[in-house]
């Protein structure tokens, strides 16, 4: 294949991805197997179990990595500034006590809005470390001009938002312009200057696995800082093979350039279980420097309030109501 | 630990599975169990129990009754008092019972898992979510095959008891693919765990019970090796069915020489999983996970070679090291655990020497980092790297976590290397090119290959090896065949034959004396067979020529000497050792002919090995060869039939008909040669389950005395009609008929080598045939003797056997002289499984 050419470096987590020349060589042979991949997705969570005090840290690790996420049309200033009260306080202050974890200063990862919404969410967060991301490039679809995607991520970063969350281009995968989406990428990651940028494959709409890992793979030679799987828009979202295959090509990069590239899976990640196995994949496949929101996120709505049932059920041994935590 | 410490380790801490109710049930049984006979729990007559313990703490489980002679014997006994009660149930009670026993696998399913990762040390992941679930899906499965047989499997019946002795390394699942089929075909069974792991028998026996299966259909007698070996030598079992060592398996098949007894063995592996250049090399990791640290290593089809194209292997290498750091050793109770312990001390101790053997022999050898828990058997994932096929262990099974990885340069060279062994069981490659997946796994001798997966196992699709891997399958439709037996065919005692100068053509029984292989055969003769009584151009083979009229020579004209060769790679050629044998008839001598020796049967094997071009021909093109070759017996059909005449002293119609039978034969075979097809099985995966018949090689077919030319035709040309290559041994008293074919196989475009032609005596020929190691199978038609002395010989490389065991098939029979019999005989199913999707 021809690709081990480049030894692998040394990890570099404190830089950012810098990216590296356009290398068709890099993708031109990759192939997935796709039952390989569901059999080990199957498996991934059956070989491991977090139980008692493990499985609460987990999930309130879980929580450090959520994308605190809405993304509707009816959103407004008030739901966006009780969503960044939650970011702050995601789990009630007596649970973190009972369980141990008061001090850890726990807070979801980012909270992420639409463009409109930034500026809210920036002062809704003002000194607590959270950022702010904003979706763009006409999320979801990015059925808009190149020029008009730059605009809206310039305009987001103006407006305060740390992080961009990009929408490719699928008509460049699925024609098999692979030059054409790492210009793209490329353009998206010099607009967002110092914002970190998350590239958002849109899986389900890619067809195959084996375009996931060549979308990826451009991505991240683009400069991308995260790969995320899907808007949580598309009709399929987030599945473990894909975040599979995805984590996969990271590895790859890593060991070829030396650059850490960040994982975002978001939509339809529902319950603490889900979750769970999310974690397990990651530590399993890439390791533990990634478990942590510098390099792992969740992009959710409904996560978090499973995952306050299930902490407070470590707590009194009973099964939780939703109504028992504070709502966002 | 506390929270905060945990958050910032992401450990994974202790997630163990409770032992409790196993616990329970091993006190309700006061830790101590006897045998399971005819229904009731019976003391073992020896008075006798040994400990069965938790390989992963040594902890005591229970005592064990060690079963001698009297309680195989009383097993026996209650298998055979329930066997006509059991065989006489129609088929849907039967399947009634299957299906109860299957869901009460279902309702006991954790229990089951539990006491099996007690009692073996393999995760609870695995016996969770592996073994007990296809034990289940085995019995459903057959449940469904119980109902069916009526339909499906309308000229056979059950065998009778059957014995069946099964391993450790998967307890309960190679019980249900033992007691399942041989249930659902009417046997009834005794059934022998291995010593180590005797616990989820009981427990099953206890199921047996439950769901109220007839008291004597499933026995289950416990102990060691001894126990077992009673059982393989009792007189009143009709098959052994047995799942272990190649050295046991090898045992037990001289053992049941000539018995009579079906057998059916699935013995060790060393299998390859090859590795090319454009594979999804992730994939190949976990493949390798799966494929040799899967239950410790300890499975007979592990992937326990790795092939790697040379280009990628250093990348590849790195690959597994990195996951191998990542696999997790320790209790088997953990949910959180990849590998358990090794079942026993003595397997431990068998790994650590072979694993020093080869780092001795200059293999790269690598182990992770971090280190195994030291309360139980444990042995951590080991790599091999550099290591040359010559080393041992490249060639020796280790059952345990050990990769011996080497590589490859092309395609052919991985088919080669994958092929470098004695062993046949299972292969995996790996590639994303369907054409080099597809070229590849024919080639590759094992019974099972997977492309792009490995040891996946389904009930609906066949399990064996080739070659010492043993043979019979297990699941799967060609599975049950080692569960019947055609109903009883009116086969003779003695050999069948027509009546010497009888004029009716519809002859009774003619017995011809025939001492063993002693080449006597007296009664026909009037001087011993090999002995030269002197002067050729007295011989009636003269005048046999003149009855021919083809070169129109006089009665008086000195018939030129036609003495005939042995017939070796499409020529004829001297007998290595230079003796002619002088073939007598009722009228005196007729002819002669080479008398073959041990090194002319080395030279036909090495011709049959050479015709590459016969098995590579496709089923219609050998077709077309077969009725060629029927076309020239055709136009000389006057000059066999007067041959035949000569020989044996039958009268004219007899002969002809013999001439225009075997033609019809031909006919028969060449239109099967592309009939005989396989099979895709709905396994329970997305994917393509092949089950193709196969040749099995290079045969040797020893013909029946009897019908010179119908014997032959009929014993040969089903073998090669599948595209098997030949060493033939004719008729012994009678082979002129098998001489005069050599050249009507050469004019009939038979490839040099498909069929090769050894005259002589049988006594002297046949024990170098089966005796020799690259005969992949052999038929043997003819005396009690001589099927012994051939499965006994057979034991040694492990050939596909066929032998008549003294039964005489009336050759003239289409029932008795054809039929799929001899072409499933004839062909060994290869599972090919191919997952698909993008």
């Amino acid at each position: 294949m021809g690709q081990n050419k480049t030894k692998p470096v040394t990890q570099k987590t404190d830089l950012r991805n810098q990216g590296i020349p356009f290398d068709a060589s890099l993708i031109k042979h990759l192939k997935v197997n796709r039952s390989a991949v569901e059999r080990r997705a199957a498996t991934l969570g059956k070989r491991r179990s977090v139980k008692k005090s493990w499985q609460t840290a987990w999930l309130l690790k879980a929580i450090s990595c959520i994308d605190l996420t809405t993304l509707s049309g009816d959103d407004t200033p008030g739901n966006v500034q009780r969503l960044c009260a939650k970011a702050r306080q995601p789990v009630r202050m007596d649970l973190l006590e009972a369980l141990g974890a008061a001090d850890l200063n726990l807070t979801v990862g980012a909270v992420c809005v639409y463009h409109n919404l930034v500026r809210t969410a920036r002062e809704s967060l003002e000194g607590s470390n959270i950022p702010v991301a904003a979706v763009s490039t006409g999320f979801p679809a990015g059925q808009i001009t190149q020029a008009q995607k730059l605009n809206q991520i310039r305009a987001s970063v103006r407006a305060g938002a740390q992080e961009i969350d990009i929408v490719i281009s699928r008509s460049k995968v699925l024609t098999g312009d692979w030059k054409g989406l790492y210009h793209e990428v490329q353009a998206f990651r010099e607009a967002c200057g110092p914002s970190h940028m998350k590239a958002i494959l849109a899986t389900g709409e890619l067809g195959t696995l084996t375009n996931v890992a060549k979308a990826s793979t451009v991505c991240m030679m683009a400069g991308a800082d995260f790969i995320k799987t899907s808007t949580g828009k598309e009709p399929v979202n987030a599945t473990l093979p894909v975040g599979l295959v995805m984590v996969r090509a990271i590895r790859e990069f890593q060991e070829l350039t030396g650059h850490t590239v960040g994982f975002k899976p978001a939509g339809g990640i529902r319950t603490a279980k889900q979750a769970l196995e999310w974690l397990i994949l990651i530590k399993e496949e890439l390791g533990h420097v990634w478990l942590n929101a510098r390099w792992f996120r969740f992009g959710a709505s409904g996560l978090l309030a499973d995952i306050e049932r299930q902490l407070e059920h470590q707590v009194t041994g009973r099964y939780s109501a939703g109504y028992r935590h504070p709502m966002s | 630990m506390s929270v905060k410490e945990i958050f910032q380790n992401m450990d994974y801490g202790p997630a163990p599975e409770s032992g409790q109710m196993a616990q329970e049930w091993l006190q309700q049984h006061r830790q101590k169990f006897r045998h399971y006979i005819d229904g009731k729990w019976q003391s073992p007559a020896s008075r006798k129990y040994f400990d069965s313990i938790n390989p992963c703490n040594r902890e005591f489980l229970a005592k064990i009754s060690q079963g001698n002679q009297g309680d195989v014997n009383k097993a026996v006994k209650a298998a055979r008092t329930a066997f006509p009660g059991w065989a006489g149930l129609p088929c849907h009670q039967r399947a009634r019972y299957l299906y109860a026993i299957a869901r009460q696998v279902q309702k006991q399913a954790r229990l089951l898992a539990v006491l099996e990762s007690m009692d073996n040390g393999k995760t609870i992941r695995e016996t969770r979510d592996i073994d007990i679930p296809l034990v289940a899906r085995h019995f459903y499965h057959h449940a469904g095959w119980a109902q069916l047989m009526d339909t499906e499997l309308k000229d056979y019946q059950p065998l009778g008891v059957v014995g069946q002795i099964i391993p450790w390394n998967f307890p309960l699942l190679m019980l249900a693919w033992k007691i399942a089929p041989a249930l659902a075909m009417g046997n009834t069974v005794v059934l022998k765990p291995a010593e180590y792991t005797s616990l989820t028998a009981m427990l099953f026996a206890e199921i047996c019970q439950q769901v109220g299966l007839p008291n004597g259909v499933v026995n289950i007698v416990t102990g060691d090796g001894d126990t077992g070996a009673f059982l393989v030598a009792h007189p009143e079992i009709n098959k052994i069915a047995f799942t272990g060592s190649t050295e046991v398996g090898r045992m037990i098949r001289e053992k049941t020489a000539g018995s009579g007894k079906k057998i059916s063995l699935e013995l060790g592996g060393k299998s390859p999983f090859v590795v090319f250049e454009d594979a999804d090399l992730d994939s190949v990791v976990e493949g390798v996970v799966d494929a040799i640290w899967f239950n410790q290593g300890q499975v007979c089809c592990a992937g326990s070679r790795l092939l790697v194209q040379e280009n990628i292997a250093k990348k590849l290498y790195g690959k597994i090291k990195h996951r191998m750091e990542k696999l997790r050793v320790g209790d088997a109770l953990d949910k959180a655990n990849d590998i358990g312990a090794i079942v026993s001390p003595e397997q431990l101790d068998t790994i650590k020497k072979l694993v020093n053997q080869g780092a001795k022999e200059g293999g790269d050898m690598w182990q992770p980092s971090w280190a195994c828990p030291t309360e139980g058997y444990f042995y951590p994932p080991t790599l091999f790297t550099g290591v040359a096929p010559s080393a041992r262990i490249s060639q020796v099974e280790i059952f345990g976590p050990v990769l011996v990885a080497t590589t490859f340069r092309t395609h052919q060279e991985a088919v080669k290397l994958a092929n470098n062994t004695r062993y046949g069981l299972a292969a995996s490659i790996w590639t994303e090119d369907i054409n080099l997946a597809l070229d590849l796994a024919p080639r590759i001798k094992a019974g099972t290959v997977w492309i792009n997966s490995t040891n996946v196992f389904d009930a609906a699709s066949g399990f064996g090896g080739y070659r010492e891997s043993g043979f019979g399958r297990e699941g799967g439709r060609e599975g049950l065949y080692e569960y019947v037996t055609r109903f009883e065919d009116d086969y003779a005692a003695k050999p069948v034959y027509y009546k010497p100068g009888n004029s009716k053509s519809n002859s009774g029984e003619h017995t011809v004396s025939s001492k063993g292989n002693s080449g006597e055969h007296t009664e026909s003769s009037k001087s011993k067979s090999g002995e030269h009584t002197g002067d050729s151009r007295q011989w009636a083979v003269g005048s046999g020529q003149e009855a021919v009229g083809s070169f129109g020579q006089s009665p008086s004209a000195l018939a030129i000497d036609r003495t005939a060769k042995l017939y070796i790679g499409g020529k004829q050629v001297r007998p290595d050792g230079g003796y002619t044998m002088t073939i007598n008839a009722p009228e005196g001598p007729v002819g002669q002919v080479g008398q073959g020796n041990r090194k002319d049967i080395r030279n036909a094997v090495e011709a049959a090995h050479a015709c590459k071009k016969w098995s590579d021909m496709t089923g219609h093109a050998r077709a077309q060869v077969l009725y060629y070759l029927a076309e020239n017996l055709q136009t000389r059909e006057q000059e066999f039939a007067h041959r035949i005449q000569l020989m044996t002293g039958v009268n004219t119609k007899d002969a002809r008909e013999e001439v225009t039978l075997s033609i019809e034969r031909l006919f028969y075979y060449a239109a099967q040669a592309d009939k005989y097809d396989g099979r895709v099985h709905p396994t329970i995966y997305r994917n393509v389950t092949l089950a193709m018949p196969e040749p099995i090689g290079v045969m040797g077919i020893v013909c029946p005395d009897e019908f010179p030319l119908l014997g032959f035709i009929s014993a040969v040309i089903p073998a090669v009609a599948m595209g098997n290559t030949a060493v033939v041994i004719p008729s012994e008293p009678w082979p002129l008929s098998a001489t005069d074919l050599y050249q009507v196989l050469d004019t009939s475009d038979v490839p040099a080598g498909a069929i090769n032609i050894i005259t002589g005596k049988k006594g002297e020929l046949l024990p170098t045939l089966a005796g020799h190691d690259d005969v992949d199978g052999l038929w043997y038609f003819g005396d009690p003797a001589g099927s012994k002395q051939v499965e006994a010989l057979s034991a040694a490389n492990m050939k596909r056997t066929w032998v008549s065991n003294g039964k005489y098939r009336d050759w003239r029979k289409h029932q008795q002289g054809q039929g799929e019999a001899f072409l499933r005989n004839a062909t060994q199913v290869k599972n090919i499984w191919i997952p698909y999707g993008v």
